[in-house]
C-alpha cells in the first residue's frame, strides 16, 4: 500500500506543478501590469531554488515511482539542477527585455515553469509513455512562448514553425514509440533492456525502424543535422530571452532523454545507435561549422554554434560508454553557462529602446565597454575550445571518451570542425577588438550584467577547480550505466 | 639556499599573472603606471627565476623542482625542470623585461590591456617549458594563443586581421591533432605524466608512427618548418616589434622543445624511421628559405625568413639524436632567441622613427647612428654564425651532429651558412652603408638610454656565448646524454626483439 509519503522522491515535480498554478492564481487576481509580471517571475525563481534545494535534499539512490513510469536518481538529479539554473537564468535575462517590449505578462514565467515541469518528466522517464508526456508538456509551452510577441510577425512566424515542425517530430517519434511496443510488447525501459538483453534485438528490423523513428523525433528536439531546420529561424524570430531559454534548458533535458533511452532501454542494440549517433554529430558538427561562417546575426550564429555544439555532444553518446555519459554531462554543464553568457551579451547588444542585433554593432565594444568585451571574449574562445577555459575542457572530455571508445575517426572529424568553428567565433572577437568603435551600447540592466559576469568567471576560473563538476558528472554517469 | 621544495616554478609562471590582475584593477587613464607595473614584475620574475638556475644541479638527468597537487582526476598539476627546459624558463623571463621597455613608446594606445595580454602570455610561455603533465602542456601551449592573437591583432600593422588569423587557425590546426595523439596516448598508457611516459611506458610502433606525425603537425607549424612556415612572416610583419621578438625568440623555441621532449624520447621508433622527412625538410628551409630571405624589401620579413632557415638548424640537429646535434639544437635556439629577438628589436628602434620597414627607405644610417650600427653589427654578424659569437656554436655543433649521421645532409646544410652571410650581409649593406642622402635620415638620432639598456644585455650575451658557451653546455650535457643513451637503447632493443625468432 502507498503512502504518501513515498511519493517523496517526486516532491520536486509536485512542489513546481503546485506552485505553478498558485502563481498563475495569484497573477489572474492582480492587476495585469508589467510589475505584476515581474513580481511573479522573481516568484517563480525563489520557486526554483526552493525546488533545487529539494531535488538536492531528494538523495542519489535510484526510486522507481508509479509503476516504474519515473525515476529518481544521481543522473536525473545532475540534468534536473542543470535545467533549473538555465531556466532561472534565462527568466532572470528577459524581465528587462519583455518589459521595454510591452509584454511582460504574468503568464510568461509561469508558462516557462510548466515547460520546466515537462523537462523534469523528460529526465526522469523511464517508460516510453511517461517521455512522450514529459516531451510535450515541455513542446507545448515551448511553442506558446516562441510566438509570445503577438505584434511581431517574425514571433509569430517562428512560433508556427516551431508548432508545425515539433508535431511533425512528435508524431515521428510516437510512431517508433509504437513500433517498438508491437514489437516488444513493453514500454518501460526496464523491461525494454531486458528484452533486448540478448542480442536479438538487431534481427529485429521492425524494432530497428522504430529505435530510429524514436531516434528522429529526439533528434528533431536536440537539433541535430539534418533535423536542425527551425533551429535558425526559431531562435532569430523568438524574442532574445526565449532563445535564451530555448538553447539551455531544453537542450539538456532533451540530451539527458537521449542518454537515458539509449542506456537504459537499448544498451543491447549499442551497435545499431551508435551509427546513427555518429552520422548525427558528424553532419551537426560540419553543418553547424560551416553555416556560421556567413551569418551577420548574432542570433543566427548562436543558433548555428549550438548546432555544432550538439555535435560535440553526440561524439560523447556515441562512446556508449559511462564515461561517455560523464562526458556529455560535463559539455552539458559548460554549454549551458556559455549559452546563457552569450544570450546575455544579446540583450545588452541595445542603443536606447533598440536592440541590435547584428554581430557588426559589436564593433569596437573593446574601446566603448572593455567589461563586456571581455566577458564576450571569454565566452566565444571558449565555444571555440581553446584552452584554458571551460570548453576546453567540455571538448576534452568528449574526445577523450570517443577515443576510448575506439571512435578515433570521429574525433578527427571534430577537431577539424573545431578549427572552422574557431574561424567564425575569432571573426567576433576581431569585430569586437581589432574594428574601429561603433556608437556605446546603452547600459544593460543588472540581471543580464550579473548573468554576463557570472558565466564568463565560470568559463575562466572553472580550470583552477574543475573537480567537482568531474566528480558529479562520473555520479550521474554511474547511476545511468550501472 | 636550498629551495627544492618551495613550489618555486609555480610563483615563477604565476607572477606575471598577479602582476596583470594588478593592472588590470588600475583606473583606465594609468597608462604610465601599467608600464612599470609591468617592467618590475617581468624584472622580479626574472631574478627569481635566476633562484632556479642557481640551485640547479647539472649532475642528474631527472626532473628537479617537481611539484604535484591533485587537479582533473587522474590528470595531475605537475610542474618541473630538467637541463633541456631549465634555460627555455630563463630565456622567456629574461627577454619580457626588454620586451616592455621596448614598448614603452611605441605602444601608445590601450597600455593597460598590452601590458596584460604580454604578462598573461608570459605565464603561458613559461608554463609551457615547465609543465610535466600532458594535458597541462597543452594547456599552456595552446592557451599562448588567446594573448598572441590579440597582440598581433589589436596592436599590430595595416594586415594584422589576415596575419592574426592565419597565425591562429594554423597553430590550432597542428594542436588540435596533437591534443588528439595526447588522448591517445593517456588511452594507451593510462597516464599523462611526462616523466612515467619517458621513463616506463613503450608504445607499440605502429601507434608510435601515427602519434609522432599527429605531434609533428603541431610542432612543425610552431617551429614553423617549411611547407608550413607560411604564417611566419606575415605574423612577424604585422605584429608589434615586442609581439615579433617573443614569437621568434620563445614562441619558436616550443616547436623544438616539443621535439625534444615528446617525438625523440617517447617515439624514438618512429623517429628513426622518420628522421629522413625531417633532414629533407629542414635541408630545404634552410637553402629555400635562405633563398627567399635574400629577395624581401621588408626588414621584419628578411629576418623572419632567416629564423625559419635557422629553425632548419634546429631540427636538423634534433633528429640526428647525437650529443652534438641535440647540445647544438639547443643552443642555436638559445642563440637565437637572442639574436633574432636583438634584430627584430633593432628593426623595431629605426621603425620608431622612420614608420616604415622597407629596406630601401633606409641607407647610410651608420653615419648618423654609430652605436646602433654597432649593436646591429654584432647581431647580423651572430646571425650569420661568425666565431666568437654565440651563433656559430650552434650552427656548428648541429652541422658535426649532421656530419656523423648523413654527410649529404650536413653537406647541403652547409650552403645555408653561406647564404644567410649573403642576405644578412645585403641587409647591413643596405641599411647601414652608402650615403645618407634621403632628407628624412639626416635628423635621425642614436639610440636613446633605453634603448641602449634594450640592447646592452643582447650584445653582451651574444658575444660571451660565442666565446664561452659553457655555462649552457654544462646544463644541457647530462640530460642531452640521457636522452641519447635512452633513444639508442630503445632502438637497439627493437632491433634485437626483430632479430629474435
Amino acid at each position: 500500500m502507498e503512502t504518501l509519503a513515498s511519493y517523496s522522491p517526486a516532491l520536486p515535480e509536485i512542489a513546481l506543478a503546485i506552485g505553478a498554478m498558485a502563481l498563475l492564481m495569484l497573477g489572474v487576481f492582480r492587476e495585469d501590469t508589467a510589475r505584476n509580471g515581474v513580481s511573479v517571475g522573481w516568484l517563480s525563481v525563489v520557486l526554483m531554488a526552493v525546488v533545487a534545494l529539494l531535488v538536492g535534499w531528494g538523495g542519489a539512490e535510484r526510486v522507481e515511482l508509479f509503476d516504474g513510469a519515473y525515476v529518481s536518481d544521481a543522473f536525473s538529479r545532475f540534468a534536473k539542477i542543470l535545467i533549473l539554473a538555465a531556466a532561472a537564468a534565462s527568466l532572470i535575462l528577459g524581465f528587462g527585455y519583455f518589459e521595454r517590449a510591452k509584454i511582460m505578462k504574468f503568464e510568461i514565467p509561469v508558462v516557462v515553469l510548466l515547460s520546466t515541469i515537462g523537462m523534469f518528466m523528460m529526465v526522469s522517464a523511464n517508460d516510453l509513455i511517461s517521455l512522450y508526456l514529459g516531451l510535450e508538456l515541455m513542446s507545448l509551452a515551448l511553442y506558446v512562448l516562441a510566438a509570445v510577441r503577438r505584434d511581431s510577425l517574425r514571433s509569430s512566424e517562428s512560433g508556427l514553425k516551431y508548432f508545425v515542425l515539433g508535431a511533425l517530430s512528435s508524431g515521428m517519434l510516437l510512431y517508433g514509440a509504437s513500433l517498438i511496443y508491437g514489437f516488444t510488447g513493453t514500454t518501460s525501459f526496464t523491461a525494454l533492456a531486458e528484452a533486448l538483453k540478448d542480442g536479438s534485438g538487431a534481427q529485429n528490423v521492425g524494432l530497428v525502424v522504430g529505435l530510429v523513428f524514436l531516434l528522429v523525433g529526439l533528434a528533431f528536439k536536440i537539433s541535430a543535422v539534418p533535423f536542425h531546420m527551425w533551429t535558425p529561424d526559431v531562435y532569430e524570430g523568438a524574442p532574445t530571452p526565449v532563445t535564451a531559454f530555448f538553447a539551455g534548458a531544453p537542450k539538456v533535458a532533451a540530451v539527458a532523454l537521449l542518454l537515458r533511452v539509449l542506456h537504459d532501454a537499448f544498451p543491447g542494440m549499442l551497435f545499431q545507435w551508435q551509427q546513427i549517433i555518429v552520422f548525427l554529430s558528424v553532419a551537426s558538427m560540419l553543418l553547424g561549422s560551416f553555416a556560421a561562417i556567413g551569418q551577420t546575426s548574432i542570433k543566427r550564429l548562436l543558433a548555428f554554434s549550438s548546432i555544432a555544439n550538439v555535435g560535440f555532444i553526440l561524439i560523447g553518446l556515441a562512446a556508449g560508454t559511462e564515461y561517455g555519459v560523464s562526458s556529455v554531462l560535463i559539455y552539458l554543464a559548460i554549454y549551458v553557462v556559455m549559452t546563457l553568457g552569450s544570450f546575455a551579451v544579446v540583450l545588452a547588444m541595445r542603443r536606447k529602446d533598440e536592440m541590435d542585433e547584428t554581430i557588426q554593432s559589436l564593433a569596437g565594444l573593446s574601446q566603448t565597454n572593455l567589461p563586456m568585451a571581455v566577458a564576450f571574449a571569454a565566452l566565444l574562445f571558449s565555444m571555440a575550445g581553446i584552452p584554458p577555459l571551460a570548453g576546453f575542457f567540455a571538448k576534452f572530455y568528449v574526445f577523450d571518451a570517443a577515443i576510448k571508445a575506439g571512435l578515433t575517426p570521429l574525433v578527427i572529424v571534430g577537431a577539424l570542425a573545431s578549427v572552422v568553428g574557431a574561424f567564425y567565433y575569432l571573426r567576433v572577437v576581431k569585430i569586437m577588438f581589432f574594428d574601429e568603435p561603433a556608437d556605446k551600447f546603452s547600459p544593460a540592466e543588472p540581471g543580464v550584467r550579473w548573468v554576463m559576469g557570472l558565466s564568463a568567471a565560470l568559463v575562466i576560473f572553472y580550470v583552477v577547480y574543475p573537480l567537482p563538476l568531474l566528480d558529479a558528472a562520473n555520479a550521474a554517469a554511474r547511476a545511468l550505466v550501472p | 639556499m636550498i629551495i627544492t621544495t618551495q613550489p618555486i616554478l609555480s610563483i615563477i609562471t604565476f607572477l606575471p599573472l598577479v602582476g596583470a590582475i594588478f593592472i588590470a584593477t588600475l583606473p583606465k587613464a594609468a597608462a604610465n603606471n601599467a608600464r612599470w607595473v609591468a617592467l618590475w614584475t617581468t624584472i622580479v620574475t626574472f631574478f627569481v627565476s635566476l633562484l632556479i638556475w642557481v640551485n640547479f644541479d647539472t649532475s642528474t638527468p631527472a626532473f628537479q623542482f617537481v611539484e604535484e597537487y591533485a587537479w582533473l582526476g587522474p590528470i595531475k598539476y605537475k610542474m618541473g625542470v630538467d637541463g633541456i627546459s631549465m634555460l627555455f624558463v630563463i630565456l622567456t623571463t629574461f627577454l619580457m623585461p626588454l620586451c616592455v621597455l621596448a614598448s614603452w613608446q611605441s605602444i601608445e594606445e590601450r597600455v593597460k590591456e598590452y601590458m596584460i595580454a604580454f604578462l598573461v602570455l608570459e605565464t603561458l610561455m613559461i608554463g609551457v617549458f615547465c609543465a610535466l603533465d600532458l594535458v597541462l602542456f597543452y594547456l599552456f601551449f595552446e592557451g599562448g594563443l588567446i594573448p598572441m592573437f590579440l597582440i598581433i591583432g589589436v596592436w599590430g600593422g595595416p594586415r594584422r586581421v589576415y596575419a592574426s588569423f592565419k597565425f591562429f587557425l594554423y597553430t590550432l590546426l597542428g594542436s588540435l591533432l596533437m591534443l588528439i595523439a595526447i588522448l591517445a596516448i593517456y588511452g594507451y598508457a593510462g597516464t599523462t605524466d611526462i616523466p612515467a611516459l619517458l621513463t616506463t611506458t613503450r608504445l607499440p610502433p605502429d601507434m608510435q608512427f601515427w602519434l609522432w606525425l599527429a605531434f609533428f603537425a603541431s610542432f612543425a607549424v610552431k617551429m614553423p618548418m617549411w611547407p608550413v612556415h607560411t604564417w611566419l612572416p606575415d605574423a612577424h610583419v604585422e605584429a608589434p616589434t615586442a609581439g615579433s621578438v617573443i614569437l621568434a625568440a620563445i614562441l619558436l623555441k616550443m616547436g623544438g622543445y616539443g621535439f625534444l621532449r615528446f617525438s625523440v624520447p617517447m617515439f624514438p621508433l618512429a623517429t628513426e624511421q622518420l628522421a629522413p622527412l625531417v633532414f629533407a625538410l629542414s635541408v630545404i628551409a634552410i637553402i629555400y628559405t635562405s633563398l627567399v630571405a635574400f629577395v624581401q624589401e621588408d626588414m621584419k620579413k628578411l629576418i623572419a625568413y632567416s629564423s625559419v632557415a635557422h629553425m632548419g638548424f634546429v631540427t636538423m640537429g634534433i633528429f640526428t639524436v647525437t650529443t652534438q646535434g641535440v647540445d647544438g639544437a639547443i643552443f642555436q635556439m638559445l642563440s637565437h632567441g637572442i639574436v633574432s629577438a636583438a634584430l627584430f628589436l633593432c628593426v623595431g628602434v629605426v621603425y620608431d622613427r622612420m614608420h616604415t620597414r622597407e629596406i630601401a627607405a633606409y641607407g647610410g644610417l651608420a653615419d648618423r647612428m654609430p652605436i646602433y650600427a654597432a649593436c646591429f653589427m654584432v647581431f647580423t654578424m651572430a646571425n650569420v654564425g661568425l666565431p666568437g659569437t654565440s651563433g656559430f656554436v650552434g650552427e656548428f655543433l648541429t652541422l658535426l651532429g649532421a656530419f656523423k649521421v648523413n654527410t649529404w645532409v650536413a653537406f647541403s646544410a652547409t650552403f645555408g651558412v653561406i647564404l644567410s652571410a649573403c642576405y644578412a650581409l645585403y641587409l647591413y649593406r643596405a641599411v647601414m652603408f652608402g650615403s645618407l642622402d634621403k632628407p628624412a635620415l639626416k635628423l635621425l638620432p642614436d639610440l636613446s638610454t633605453r634603448e641602449i639598456a634594450v640592447l646592452a644585455p643582447l650584445v653582451l650575451l651574444t658575444v660571451v656565448l660565442g666565446f664561452y658557451p659553457a655555462p649552457i653546455l654544462d646544463v644541457t650535457a647530462v640530460s642531452v646524454k640521457n636522452l641519447v643513451a635512452q633513444y639508442e637503447a630503445a632502438i637497439a632493443g627493437a632491433s634485437q626483439a626483430a632479430t629474435l625468432p
